[in-house]
């Protein structure tokens, strides 16, 4: 047994050198653990400097640019100044559930990291149901905004948390309406096996449309802008997390934070091939730099989306998602199991033994991203067009309303005015 | 690694994962001053004292929004089965999950022709 690659075969390895192997599995689980919920929260703190530098360079601002090179070690000063900050706690909080929650929003965003593939051979816990593993620990961020919003007795609070029930469940139903796709087309629930079928061909490619939709409502799960009403700062002061201060403030912009680069990550690993690229199975440490790449990308749209449109009211928000993204994602999966299925039937799928083939990929792909641009097409010339027909009958509404309010006006003023 | 080991890892993560973010949380403790008073925990309410009681009856609004994904999230993870299966069936299955999807659509045409998606 060769002991080179530790992350893999600590536990043989220990049984070797004499160890209990109760133990030793033990002792590689923790130390799998540890190395995987920490590595996000450090890359938190250089995002927290990304996030400000991208958000001050879209609005022509020069962002942290004093505290070391480039202002890197802001972070590090504000963590600092946040530690020495006193914990209020409102009198009429409910404690438990008030301390607890930010801590576990931070969990939800740590807990898919658990089944990311960072390369072909590093992985948490490879679950065969890692789809699904997703959604469920995806929707405990919302039991914690719901929590911090509950628990610190305050109004602006609870109508941030009104909101999150509203705007985080109904954004789950795309969400996951998107990552049946891959699903199908993987033929795996598995992280790992989602990646591993995308050797031929990125399902960016085959299924740009759940792509489209993943991007969306992962943006809304995360809550930020446009969507970010739960901490509407012109109407609910600062939402769920007004009554927080010092460390607790600060985690839960920490896993606001880390949630959008973990989407980024999960779109990399869902629609971009995850770790693939030239020689990745070669070298792991390759596979891992193409993720974070790829990565990165998907974060920096995020964020560029983030800072240039502005906020949609509750309604708006409501309607575009029950309204246009839930239909477009049952048409979308309805068109692709018809195409998929169509493939198969005249024979333009790869055949088992080359569905990693570049080449062999291209005829089912060339068929589903035209599928996906019909699709994309047809939707948006129908929604177009119930889109200009409400805006006319408002304006016509509006301009009723208003000659009705003229002709009202001299009968409604006093008689010697 | 095999089956039960993975959801091991999964439970030691559950208990562990806690541990990281409550730890700056307890260091904040030893650092930060303590000094509470009743005017400084009081509720914030744009500097004036809070009127009334906070936890009210909410907008009926979001319990119907709460219903519907309630609908939608159970007959949802029906589908992956299918989708995960797909591949290895034959055309019936696309019949089969073109029905079920069709039931879930009726459930939002519904909702919405019962005007129940409108923000009011």
């Amino acid at each position: 047994m060769e002991c080179v690659n530790i992350f893999n075969t600590l536990a043989p390895c220990l049984v070797e050198s004499g160890w209990n192997s109760g133990l030793a599995e033990f002792t590689s689980i923790l130390l799998g653990v540890v190395l995987v919920a920490s590595f996000p929260l450090l890359v938190a703190i250089l995002l927290i400097w990304v996030e400000r530098k991208v958000a001050a360079q879209i609005q022509d601002r020069l962002g942290p640019n004093r505290v070391g090179p480039f202002g890197l070690l802001q972070p590090i000063a504000d963590a600092l100044k946040l530690l020495t900050k006193e914990y209020i706690t409102p009198a009429g909080a409910d404690k438990l559930l008030y301390n607890i929650s930010p801590v576990m929003m931070v969990v939800a965003v740590l807990l898919i990291w658990a089944v990311i593939p960072f390369t072909p051979y590093h992985i948490g816990a490879d679950l065969e149901i890692g789809a699904l593993y997703f959604i469920a620990v995806g929707s405990i961020g919302t039991l914690a905004v719901i929590i911090a919003g509950w628990s610190s007795n305050n109004k602006y609070a609870l109508l941030g948390a009104f909101r999150v029930v509203a705007q985080l469940i109904s954004y789950e139903i795309p969400l996951a309406l998107s990552i049946l796709i891959p699903v199908m087309l993987a033929g795996s629930m598995s992280m790992g096996g989602i990646v591993e079928a995308q050797a031929g061909m990125w399902y960016v490619f085959m299924a740009p449309v759940s792509a489209f939709l993943f991007f969306i409502s992962s943006q809304a799960e995360t809550g930020r802008g446009p969507f970010d009403l739960l901490e509407a700062e012109s109407e609910l002061v600062a939402g769920f997390n007004i009554e927080y201060s010092g460390f607790k403030f600060a985690l839960f912009f920490a896993g606001e934070f880390l949630h959008v680069f973990t989407n980024g990550v999960l779109m990399a690993v869902l629609f971009m091939g995850g770790w693939w690229g030239p020689f990745a199975k070669d070298a792991p440490l390759l596979a891992f730099i193409y993720l974070m790449l790829k990565a990165s990308i998907w974060y920096f749209l995020m964020l560029w989306v983030r800072n240039s449109l502005p906020r949609v009211r509750i309604d708006q928000l409501m309607a575009f998602n029950w309204k246009f993204l839930v239909p477009v994602a049952i048409l979308n999966v309805i068109m692709v199991a018809f195409l998929v299925r169509l493939v198969g039937e005249i024979g333009l799928a790869p055949s088992p033994e080359d569905a990693n083939n570049f080449l062999a990929n291209i005829p089912q792909t060339i068929v589903l991203l035209l599928g996906n641009i019909v699709l994309a097409f047809g939707v948006m010339s129908v929604f177009s067009r119930d889109i200009r027909r409400e805006r006319l009958a408002e304006q016509a509404r509006a301009t009723t309303v208003r000659s009705q309010a003229e002709e009202a006006q001299p009968m409604a003023l006093p008689a010697g005015h | 690694m095999n089956v039960l080991n993975e959801w091991a890892y999964i439970g030691v993560f559950f208990i562990l994962s806690p541990f990281l973010p409550a730890l700056p949380i307890m260091a904040a403790l030893v650092f930060s001053p303590r000094k509470p008073n009743a005017i400084k925990q009081a509720t914030y309410e744009c500097g004036v004292e809070t009127v009334g009681d906070t936890w009210v009856q909410f907008k009926v609004q979001y319990y119907i929004y709460g219903l519907i994904f309630l609908i939608f999230d159970v007959e949802m993870v029906f589908l992956f089965p299918w989708a995960l299966a797909y591949r290895k069936l034959d055309f019936f299955a696309f019949l089969a999950g073109l029905l079920f999807i069709f039931l879930l659509t009726d459930a939002l045409v519904y909702a919405w022709r019962k005007k129940a998606l409108e923000w009011a």
